[in-house]
């Protein structure tokens, strides 16, 4: 089966696949739409591979418009399947009242940052909550865990990156967490929100894995230290123009790089980036 | 187009039962499950898998003893892990098997 054989065959499927019935009416996502499939060639230099945001896949299904940064879901490009242990950078809108009804997830950390609204999660441990801007959650969902994600307003959409990455040890006992980031901590700072140390700042990962944000003002400059010999870094724009170790990046642009020990990074606008330092496995 | 035949091997039932029948909706595809290793041995000398898929909750002792049984009985077949538990990364990591076995041919 080549690609356009798959994604054709795997459209009808679209709605089973990736909301259950109970969340949107079937005839609303049936025809999910604009899948980009601009190859990444000529984006890739030593040590560095550039995503720009509109050769991102692109899912609409009404209700849900995604944007897939890495291959997901009907989205599959070969050559965008994940950097290190970075396996899914999705950066979802959901209209209101809309969402992911109750569905499994096993053996992933699922890292959950609303950027405009709020999110309602329910999942098999009991948890209940709501997420919303300056959150952050994760699941680690290890031997396997049920969930839900809705929008908790009717009247306005949700903006969220879902992240996903892949575990350090399989089949860990299901562990949810969240913790509110005072926005002020991260003015022309990096504020680390995800870490593998329980001691440490931000949400537990299981992972070698350190997340940053940042909130830049135009001019501002600053330097990021890898924590672990062997990671990389993927830098993704929320808002705004950012360089990183040189490279231009524009809003929703994303820009992993290895092989260093340190970034240089130095807003064009005022700008969010966010930082995502994860081992290099293959 | 020849089938593609994958057994999925995982021991959570519910996330099994949701990963065959997302895999079963395609044309092409045919997914069975195992829920023990006992189930999976069986199956596999049933059927000509193509793909096997090791989900959630198996344990590394049992993923290897599968993997090296599977693997000399039919050493063209792919053995993969699964991530996720459920439809984000199931067609991509499938499509990534079947890649694997054109190239193979």
């Amino acid at each position: 089966m080549n690609r356009k054989e798959f994604l054709r065959n795997s459209l009808a499927a679209a709605a089973v696949l990736t909301v259950p019935a109970a969340a949107a009416p079937a005839e609303e996502h049936a025809e999910p739409v604009g899948f980009n499939h601009l190859p990444s060639v000529n984006t890739t230099t030593m040590n560095t591979v550039l995503h720009k945001a509109n050769t991102r896949g692109h899912a609409n299904h009404g209700w849900l418009d995604s944007h897939h940064t890495f291959s997901f879901a009907h989205y599959y490009d070969p050559n965008r399947i994940h950097f290190g242990a970075l396996r899914v950078l999705n950066d979802d809108i959901v209209d209101g009242g809309m969402g992911f009804g109750t569905h499994p997830h096993d053996n992933m950390e699922i890292i959950s940052i609303p950027l405009e609204g709020d999110l309602e999660h329910k999942d098999s441990m009991g948890n209940t909550a709501v997420i919303r801007q300056n959150d952050v959650q994760i699941m680690s969902a290890g031997t396997g865990i049920y969930h839900s994600e809705y929008n908790k307003n009717k009247d306005k959409k949700v903006n969220f990156l879902q992240i996903w990455v892949f575990p350090k040890k399989r089949n860990i006992e299901p562990r949810y967490d969240q913790i509110t980031f005072r926005p002020q901590d991260r003015v022309n700072k990096l504020q680390q929100i995800v870490s593998p140390s329980h001691e440490d700042d931000g949400v537990w990962i299981n992972q070698d894995a350190w997340f940053n944000l940042g909130t830049f003002t135009k001019g501002f400059t600053t330097s990021y230290q890898l924590h672990q010999k062997g990671n990389g870094v993927y830098a993704f724009v929320i808002q705004g123009d950012v360089r990183v170790n040189g490279q231009l990046l524009n809003q929703r642009d994303g820009f992993g790089i290895w092989g260093v020990d340190g970034l240089e990074i130095s807003a064009d606008s005022d700008a969010e980036l966010l930082l995502m330092e994860v081992p290099m496995i293959k | 187009m020849s089938a593609v035949n994958i057994l999925v091997i995982g021991r959570h039932a519910q996330i099994m039962e949701t990963v065959l029948r997302l895999v079963n909706t395609q044309p092409h595809w045919h997914a069975q499950g195992a829920l023990t290793d006992d189930e999976a041995r069986q199956k596999f000398s049933a059927s000509a898998f193509d793909v096997v898929l090791i989900g959630g909750g198996v344990e590394e002792e049992s993923e290897q003893k599968l993997k090296q049984t599977f693997l000399s009985s039919r050493p063209d077949i792919k053995v993969i892990r699964h991530y996720g538990g459920g439809s984000g990364l199931l067609f991509n990591e499938i499509q990534q098997a079947i890649n694997g076995l054109s190239t193979q041919e």
